[in-house]
């Protein structure tokens, strides 16, 4: 795949997401837009293509960054933990500030994030037995004891239908207003871009960065500082999506190598294209009503996951 | 020249290294030998700085360890541990390149990939130096790694059982890289080898250990020696000079 047919559909995909909606607004009328018709781009339209385009290529690289440094394919935010712990601080933030800010809300859920993510590293550190599908079951269940936790504590204090309203991703609700915390994502992926190569080389494992003279514990700690920040930022504006950072990675792996100054806009581009084709197809299946993104992007990810795990146990064997 | 200087590890608080000193002349293979558990390893990891040391100094060119930057020590010794671990799809090339990184950060310039080129054509790699570490066989991607150790272009060159998982053709091919890689680049090489007649046929000294002690050390023809290595091995091992050669019959 080169990165110019990637980059051909990313056009072509934002351009069918500005013009796909209950009112009608065609390419042609780009030149007499009425009041109403600019109103619609401006307030729905394009925030919900860009915080799509955010949201898919930052949660993407995130993916790879966590994948690259647990030197395990099958390891992500929603693998891991992370969104789980994520949620958790989200509730804490609501429990504690009843109407907390958006952004004091993104804070606890990020140093709850980072937190998990750090637990969830730990537990990998113990576990001897390093298999390649173990590992994000660990993961898994790990997530899930805080997500039971979250739960009991939010049907205590009547707040499950707040917190389940971030376990689906919906793009639905992104409006001019109530998106903008996700720009945050932004500088997060230059510095994911800067620490790139130190990134490819700390997933060869601590003794071979040493050897290179890397600082192994840091560029870790900025990696997973980054994971919690984009989960959490993700997590407010948009909710769960799952899959994503696990099945994006994965594919651009197989044609493009793990060396992240090779893949990493690949893997931004494929994240953002497969994100937009998941939300129109969402939004086309039972137009003029709308599937979340949680689900289409569930299901195809889940298909393509499977995939995924039969092909490394073919190639492992 | 690296000094080792009484220098001790433990392991919940037995020491696996007990009050070693060495001395690792340059320009010559050193190996370590010794039965399992004798220490080999871990005294390996601790001279590249891999393994904290508990007591002790180490200096390499006069200078102990613990005062180099990172980078500055990544430039003048390197370390390959067995590295069947390491499953991260990188192509030959790529691999050799981050030999660059402790000079460049990875931002490589026309010299560093100078470098690169030449260590793939010196370990005869540039058919092959397209496909990806999971597609080489063991021996192929032994010198892959060995390659990227060449482009870091250290003084010294540490390496950990470098034939482990080789075959006899392979690891004879190893070997004599390593020899040409002091001979004709004059580089300082050590290595932890299992195999003494491996030891025997291709390092200048020798150092013996064992309970993580050093119980003998010197010119190789005087530790290839049925007494001293029934003292290493607790065996009798008897040797014939073989093409010039000092072989251990160890088998029966």
């Amino acid at each position: 795949m080169k990165k110019r047919y990637l980059t051909a559909a990313l056009i072509v995909l934002s351009v069918c997401s500005v013009f796909i909606g209950v009112k009608d607004i065609s390419p042609l009328d780009l030149f007499s837009l009425t009041e109403q018709q600019i109103q619609i781009l401006l307030v729905s339209r394009l925030p919900r293509l860009v915080s799509l385009i955010i949201a898919g290529t930052s949660m993407s690289i995130i993916g790879l960054i966590m994948q690259q440094l647990t030197r395990n394919k099958f390891v992500s935010p929603t693998t891991a933990g992370t969104m789980d712990s994520a949620r958790l601080g989200v509730l804490v933030a609501l429990m504690l500030f009843t109407s907390a800010a958006p952004l004091l809300k993104m804070a606890v859920a990020f140093v709850f994030a980072l937190a998990g993510t750090i637990v969830f590293m730990k537990i990998l550190d113990k576990i001897k037995f390093k298999d390649a599908i173990f590992i994000p079951l660990v993961g898994l269940m790990f997530g899930n004891i805080i997500s039971s936790i979250t739960t009991f504590f939010a049907y205590k204090n009547n707040l499950i239908q707040n917190i389940s309203s971030w376990l689906q991703g919906d793009f639905s609700i992104v409006m001019k207003g109530r998106y903008e915390m996700l720009y945050l994502s932004i500088p997060l992926m230059v510095i994911a871009y800067l620490y790139a190569n130190r990134f490819t080389v700390a997933g060869m494992g601590e003794d071979f960065s040493k050897n290179l003279g890397l600082n192994y514990r840091q560029v870790v700690n900025i990696g997973l500082i980054l994971v919690a920040a984009v989960s959490s930022v993700v997590l407010l504006t948009i909710g769960t999506i799952p899959f994503l950072g696990l099945i994006i990675p994965n594919i651009v792996s197989i044609y493009r190598g793990d060396n992240l100054k090779n893949n990493l806009s690949h893997t931004a581009l494929l994240g953002a294209v497969f994100v937009i084709a998941c939300d129109i197809l969402g939004r086309v299946i039972i137009y003029p009503y709308e599937i979340p993104i949680g689900l289409t992007v569930g299901v195809i990810g889940s298909g393509i996951f499977l995939y995924l795990l039969m092909r490394s146990r073919a190639y492992a064997s | 020249m690296i000094e080792v200087r009484d220098v001790t590890k433990l392991y919940g608080g037995k020491p696996v290294v007990d009050s070693v000193s060495v001395a690792i002349a340059r320009n010559q293979i050193t190996s370590f030998i010794g039965p399992n558990g004798a220490g080999k390893s871990t005294l390996l990891s601790m001279i590249s700085r891999l393994a904290d040391k508990d007591r002790g100094e180490i200096f390499i060119n006069d200078r102990e360890i613990g005062r180099y930057k990172s980078n500055e020590l990544a430039r003048t010794v390197s370390i390959l541990k067995q590295t069947n671990h390491i499953n991260i799809r990188l192509t030959i090339r790529d691999l050799v390149s981050f030999g660059r990184f402790p000079y460049s950060q990875g931002r490589l310039t026309k010299e560093d990939w100078r470098y690169v080129d030449e260590a793939i054509r010196y370990m005869e790699l540039e058919d092959i130096e397209n496909k990806y570490l999971d597609q080489l066989s063991g021996g192929q991607r032994q010198r892959a790694f060995i390659a990227m150790v060449l482009a870091q272009d250290t003084e010294y060159v540490l390496l950990d059982e470098p034939l482990n998982n080789l075959d006899m053709k392979h690891s004879v091919q190893i070997m004599k890289v390593l020899r040409r890689m002091v001979d004709e680049l004059g580089k300082t090489v050590v290595f932890v080898l299992h195999d003494i007649n491996f030891a025997s046929c291709y390092s200048d000294y020798i150092v013996a250990l064992k309970g993580g002690k050093i119980v003998r050390e010197g010119p190789t023809a005087d530790i290839i020696d049925t007494p001293v290595l029934r003292e290493v091995y607790d065996m009798e091992i008897p040797i014939e000079t073989i093409g010039g050669n000092r072989i251990g019959i160890y088998f029966s």
